[in-house]
């Protein structure tokens, strides 16, 4: 292939992809997308509830255990000679045994020692064995085809055909109207369920309307995301949501959003891709952002964390040089070479680099000769930093009974963070006690 | 008032005690009053069937500030949750101003152990406080501004009204128990019960928890809170009540907190008790 034909392909491609992403594409496309990111959406919402509660891996179990009920509906509904593949009684098939399942796992974490992750686990493999042993059997045991019933477990969205996404569209308003509507009692009982029992809210209903919603959700993303990945359209975005935001409300929001986008992402990109799982691109598109949430987000993200981290040790190690230079000064008027301050303070010297290279920015302290000398702020600083080590030093030592050969390592972690008044209130305990006042007192 | 009890005798835990016959007996209690906030008879209460709390008779008086206070595994807090019917009694009867807990609740205030949460939850402090005042709201309705105003004016009387917006892990421990107390006043109740208000505070929030239960007495509320600290509880209580698995004494602080009464509280379990605790939950174990 030319170099111009390969550009000509991926031209065609995007401009392809442009017009799935703007619902151009032809209906059942669009239904695809907009059922995809309805569930998302629905999903996000109740997820968060769901992880909020700490009832997220419930949802697993769940999920798992409508296998069988699939199963068990299509047989029914053939022998009593419904249609047996008509979807609202494969999904009633699905729900019933979906809650059966967490009944499972509550009766055996009630009534028995095991815990919650180890029923869950037990659960979750039994209910979904007992589908795939059904799923099997299925074509010994009527002649209806069943073809397609395997589809449930891993989702097919191309498949999704216009009655489809209008459940899906009428679950997840539904979703929606019943998550607003239950705000209050779901963040109440989901951060206190004792206090909530005490206002006499009935903490096991509003617990099983929870179920109920993370129920109706499972079902409906089903055929399109599957049994087996539906967890994580239940996880995930609330889990990406909570990095972003303190705020309930904004949580929810950016869930519902984070599972929105990636139902409508995941759908156009199997949909660009055919043969592509829908379910899987989707859970993937949810985790590339959760990764990216992780990440970058402001304040709680790794990225902000490791910032806030490296600024602190930046200074702490810049204190310690500071303090150095300083009680060295009488001996070395004219300076330390980097190495020797690196081994004052037990740093290697391509540690100290960068520590000496941010003093010198912050102009505390400059080089002349290769020695490493105080500025006259950096004098200043050296001396409170200095004092501020001797003055919890000397706390320990009058007030706390620790012996002088003790004191150093805590004093070095303490004297960073002394404040003005906490340095007052040492001075003047120090002095009531008789300890040794130490020069340069505030007055 | 201060009275001592030996180890009751125990009665059945299942079997509950006919209603006529339970009135006569507590109106034999001379500090009994159907005007008392709380009024406790021969509460039983099992966790897993096992017996934690036996018959149990408690009067709180009006306007008091009341310790609970016993070693570890006393069941303090079990009385307070049992109480509340947040656990359920295995026997007994328990009253508020002559009422069940169903008819009085909106009169009664509590505040959890803080570690019973979670506290990265992701609201403010505000929004905890505005929890106090759900049973007055209403399910679906949204809260309203002067609910929003009430709530904020319980963080102020706990010193935290500069902090309302802060998201709740972003306080220290003192200021989230602080917290707690403002979503209980929220609720402008005439009874509180405080599990371990004290538990892990600094010394500000300490005082300022000291100030708030002595403004509650002053306006004419009881405060029942489970409390570790022998050496200040006279100090900052009324009365006291003296549980090791059943009550050891309850009365008037200064009368109660008498040196053979800390010695049978603390001094170790009615053996025979504890095993026959022991016994009633193997016996349900089987063999």
């Amino acid at each position: 292939m030319t170099p111009a034909g390969a550009g000509q392909a991926s031209g065609a491609s995007l401009a392809e992809l442009a017009d799935i992403l703007l619902l151009r594409s032809g209906v059942n496309a669009a239904n695809v997308l907009l059922g995809a990111t309805l569930l998302g959406c629905a999903a996000g919402l109740v997820g968060a509830f769901a992880l909020l509660r700490k009832r997220s891996l419930m949802t697993d179990a769940l999920a798992h255990a409508t296998l069988p009920g699939i199963c068990a509906a299509f047989l029914i509904a053939d022998s009593v000679g419904l249609a047996a593949k008509s979807l609202p009684i494969l999904l009633a098939g699905a729900a019933a045994t979906g809650v059966l399942g967490v009944l499972a796992v509550q009766l055996i974490v009630g009534r028995t020692r095991v815990r919650e992750d180890a029923a869950i686990g037990i659960v979750l493999s039994v209910f979904f064995g007992a589908g795939v042993v059904l799923l099997s059997a299925i074509p010994r045991l009527t002649p209806t085809p069943s073809g397609g019933l395997n589809s449930f477990i891993y989702g097919q969205a191309a498949a999704l055909q216009r009655g489809e996404v209008v459940l899906i569209g009428a679950i997840g308003a539904g979703v929606l109207g019943a998550t607003a509507l239950l705000l209050k009692p779901l963040a109440l009982v989901s951060f206190n369920d004792a206090f909530a029992q005490s206002l006499g809210w009935p903490v096991r209903w509003i617990d099983l309307a929870l179920m109920a919603l993370v129920v109706l959700v499972t079902i409906a993303g089903l055929q399109s995301v599957g049994l087996i990945m539906i967890v994580a359209l239940l996880i995930i975005p609330p889990a990406a949501a909570r990095f972003w935001t303190d705020r309930l409300w904004r949580m929810l929001l950016a869930s519902a959003v984070i599972g929105g986008l990636s139902g409508y992402a995941g759908a156009t990109l199997s949909a660009a891709a055919p043969n592509k799982p829908a379910g899987a691109v989707i859970v993937l598109t949810a985790g590339a952002l959760f990764g990216a949430s992780m990440l970058l987000a402001p304040r709680r993200g790794v990225a902000a964390e490791g910032l806030r981290r490296l600024a602190l040790h930046l200074r702490v190690a810049g204190d310690h040089m500071l303090e150095a230079l300083h009680d060295a000064a009488p001996d070395h008027p004219r300076g330390l070479p980097l190495a020797a301050l690196a081994r004052a303070r037990g740093l290697s010297a391509l540690h100290a680099r960068p520590v000496l290279a941010v003093l010198r920015a912050r102009a505390l302290v400059s080089r002349s000769g290769g020695l490493f000398v105080l500025t006259a702020r950096g004098r200043a600083e050296g001396a409170r930093v200095s004092r501020n080590h001797r003055l919890w030093a000397e706390y320990l030592v009058t007030h706390a009974e620790v012996a002088r050969t003790h004191v150093d390592w805590s004093a070095d972690q303490v004297e960073h963070v002394l404040s003005e008044e906490l340095v007052a209130a040492l001075e003047q305990s120090i002095h009531s006690r008789g300890g040794t006042r130490l020069p340069g007192a505030t007055p | 008032m201060s009275r001592t009890r030996e180890d009751a005798p125990a009665r059945g835990a299942g079997g509950g005690i006919a209603p006529a016959q339970a009135r006569s007996v507590l109106d034999a209690r001379p500090e009994h009053s159907a005007d008392n906030p709380l009024s406790v008879h021969a509460m039983t209460v099992a966790y897993q069937r096992k017996p934690v709390l036996w018959d149990v008779d408690f009067d709180a008086p009006a306007g008091s500030l009341v310790a609970i206070v016993g070693p570890n595994g006393a069941g303090k807090s079990t009385f307070i949750k049992a109480c509340l019917e947040l656990i359920p009694r295995a026997s007994g009867r328990v009253e508020f101003w002559g009422e069940p807990y169903r008819r009085a609740r909106r009169r009664i205030g509590y505040v959890p152990q803080r570690e019973s949460v979670d506290w990265d939850f992701p609201v403010s402090a505000l929004d905890v406080a505005a929890m106090g005042r759900y049973g007055m709201i209403g399910w679906f309705r949204p809260v309203s501004r002067a609910h929003k105003r009430a709530a904020l004016g319980c963080l102020e009387r706990v010193g935290l009204g500069a902090l309302a917006h802060r998201q709740i892990s972003q306080l220290s421990g003192g200021q989230q128990q602080r917290v707690f107390l403002a979503r209980a006043l929220a609720q402008e109740a005439d009874l509180y019960f405080m599990d371990e208000p004290f538990a892990g505070v600094d010394a500000a929030t300490e005082r300022a928890i000291v100030d708030l239960l002595r403004q509650l007495r002053s306006q004419g509320k009881t405060v029942i809170c489970v409390h570790h600290d022998l050496q200040t509880v006279g100090e900052y209580f009324d009365h006291v009540l003296l549980l090791n698995m059943r009550v050891v004494a309850a009365g008037p602080a200064a009368a109660t907190l008498t040196n053979e009464n800390l010695q049978k509280t603390y001094g170790g379990r009615l053996t025979l008790l504890a095993e026959a605790s022991e016994a009633v939950a193997r016996a349900e174990r089987g063999p």
